[in-house]
């Protein structure tokens, strides 16, 4: 995936602001290149510093409006407070195909590593995809 | 009219980029079963292996979630029925469990508690956790110590030996008074005397293919300190089948390396690493080739180290990356260990699904188990011997007999210093492919080592090189200073 410095930042300076707990949020585009990203809500109040969830209707309405203005949603970002920018077996099971998962391990509130990975067709593991930063 | 089915932006590649889709039916049952039959490569992202929805997929019939009503729920012409995935993931805890803490623990840990990292929640954890130590060695010390010291609850150890005076220089869980005792004894009154409340969990038993899933499967994470690489195999792969993290660490001379295998945590396993062994005997174990003792303090307690991490969930573990120390140099190297997707074990297709024969799967045959299974000796008699061991009571016997034969000792020089048996011809292992022809082809060669071990290897050198008479002793000089000559020291 590609994506422009500045918005790589805007990316870590939301998942920052959530830390200690996870935070996600929607990245949009066209031809793998993100040109937009949606902040949003992590529904997981229960176990927010372990889990995100988008509610699946705010969901939805980010990608109608998606839609409506042309782009597409391209993947999800989100943080993984203190641990490595790896999926878990937890993101593996809730993964979408032809996404990318932007993680990124935030640690004692600093983002220090930023890795994409994809689902593969057969579902059994994520495929690292490297990210293009652009000036 | 029809009915829609609007598709999520990440399906439509198995729609023919259709973000929507025109089905019929009455029910969203129906319309599914449809929308499947049109598009069937949706089917694995929207279905489990039972053909139920996942989880995370719901639908919404003209913006209504489903769920209350379920797939029975009836639909029209005209509706507007929309799969939205719920998007969602996160970090997997190797621990979610906690326990609350006594004010005396709340005292005791207070150096925890003040870390923010660790805190309230991360002692919880820790008094919750369940670890399973294979082995109370050279690593299995000082892991169990401070494991013990950091407030983790529950510790299992899985050991069968006695304390043995050659453990006393690095295994530092034992003292003098303990030789002679079962180590599992020793390991539970100093762990109760730095914790009266750890709930230790003594396994005395050798982990075997048998029972390694039992013994496993309750606990959390399992620590190797084993030094043989049967055990390893078998202890990755059951780890990898019962989604455990697995904290390796091993050591050998004056080096050490570590690593975290946890293959459902997005990360390698040992496998990954080394496919498979080292032919027998190459790879030499502690007993034979020695180990500088505090190297275990250093190497067990970097694994130490990453178990309370993991339990903590904090930190970036030691995975995919491996960990190597030298003493000598007083260097940490590290180096990246990749994950293989064609892993046998935790690849995408595993070959192997179920526990296997570990001593057959690292060429370990009876004779050379002594070599490369650790430090112990087992007590072998006749009957259990290879067709070409001997015991060191038979070899007693031919010596008072006066029966013509070449006693060789095939140890390194170093080695001799320790201890000899008198009259041995002396022909260390490695120099023997350059110098076996020194040695007669008429008569009968007996060859020993200090375990059984590298002598077995110089027996089927030899063998190999045209030798027919030809004897290893097995136990070696250790089982001659046991059961023959107590003037003999072992080592």
């Amino acid at each position: 995936m590609k994506i422009s410095r500045t918005l790589l930042a805007q990316i870590h300076r939301h998942l920052e602001a959530g830390y200690p707990q996870e935070a996600c949020g929607v990245m949009l585009g066209r031809d793998g290149v993100v040109t937009e990203i949606v902040p949003a809500e992590n529904q997981r109040t229960d176990s927010a510093h372990n889990r995100y969830l988008i509610d699946p209707l705010a969901y939805l309405k980010i990608e109608r409006d998606a839609d409506r203005r042309g782009w597409q949603v391209l993947g999800i970002y989100h943080s993984h407070p203190d641990v490595a920018a790896r999926p878990s077996q937890f993101d593996l099971d809730h993964a979408l195909p032809c996404f990318s998962y932007l993680i990124v391990s935030v640690c004692r509130g600093k983002a220090v590593d930023t890795q994409s990975w994809r689902l593969r067709d057969d579902r059994t593991q994520f495929d690292h995809e490297p990210v293009d930063i652009l000036d | 009219m029809a009915i829609t089915i609007t598709i999520p932006t990440a399906l439509r590649r198995f729609t023919d980029n259709q973000s929507q889709v025109a089905v019929t039916g009455t029910t969203v049952s129906d319309v599914l079963r449809d929308l499947l039959q049109k598009h069937p490569l949706l089917r694995q992202h929207l279905c489990d292996e039972a053909g139920k929805l996942r989880n995370f997929v719901r639908v919404y019939v003209n913006d209504e979630d489903i769920r209350a009503t379920g797939e029975s729920t009836p639909v029209k012409d005209g509706d507007e029925i929309a799969i939205v995935p719920s998007i969602a993931g996160g970090i997997e805890p190797v621990i979610t469990a906690r326990a609350k803490l006594t004010n005396e623990e709340i005292k005791r840990y207070s150096r925890h508690l003040i870390l923010p990292e660790v805190g309230m929640e991360g002692q919880e954890r820790l008094k919750a956790a369940k670890v399973l130590l294979i082995g109370s060695g050279g690593l299995g010390s000082p892991l169990a110590l401070y494991l013990t010291a950091a407030g983790v609850g529950t510790i299992g150890m899985v050991e069968f030996d006695t304390v043995d005076f050659s453990n006393l220089q690095r295994q530092i869980l034992h003292f003098t008074p303990d030789v002679g005792k079962p180590k599992l004894q020793s390991a539970a009154e100093k762990l109760k005397a730095i914790n009266p409340r750890l709930n230790f969990i003594p396994h005395p038993t050798k982990i075997t293919s048998d029972n390694a899933l039992e013994l496993i499967k309750d606990y959390d994470l399992v620590i190797d300190g084993t030094d043989n690489f049967p055990t390893r195999y078998l202890v990755n792969d059951a780890c990898v089948m019962l989604k455990k993290p697995n904290v390796y660490g091993s050591i050998f001379r004056f080096e050490g390396m570590a690593s975290v295998f946890a293959p459902h945590l997005g990360g390698p396993c040992y496998r990954c690493w080394y496919p498979e062994p080292p032919p027998p005997g190459m790879v030499p174990s502690c007993a034979e080739g020695g180990v500088l003792g505090v190297i275990c303090g250093i190497i067990g307690n970097i694994q130490a180290n990453e178990a309370v991490k993991l339990i903590i969930g904090k930190g970036k573990p030691l995975m995919g990356r491996l960990l190597r120390f030298d003493a000598m140099d007083m260097t940490f190297r590290e180096y990246k260990i990749p994950k293989d997707p064609d892993c046998p074990v935790c690849g995408k297709n595993p070959t192997i699904t179920k526990l296997i024969d570990y001593l057959e799967f690292c060429g370990i045959g009876r004779g050379e188990a002594g070599g490369t299974s650790g430090d112990s000796i087992a007590a072998q008699t006749d009957e259990h011997l290879g067709p070409d061991d001997i015991s060191v009571e038979t070899l007693k016997k031919m010596r008072d007999a006066g029966e013509d034969f070449v006693l060789v000792d095939v140890r390194n020089p170093d080695e001799f210093q320790i201890s000899e048996i008198a009259g041995s011809l002396k022909l260390p292992l490695p120099d023997l492919p350059q110098r076996f022809r020194e040695l007669p082809q008429d008569k009968l060669l007996v060859v020993h080592c200090k375990m059984g071990g590298r002598s077995a290897r110089a027996v089927s050198f030899l063998k190999s090189q045209g030798y027919t008479k030809v004897k290893n002793v097995a136990g070696g000089i250790n089982a001659w200073a046991e059961r023959i000559d107590p003037n003999v020291p072992q080592y």
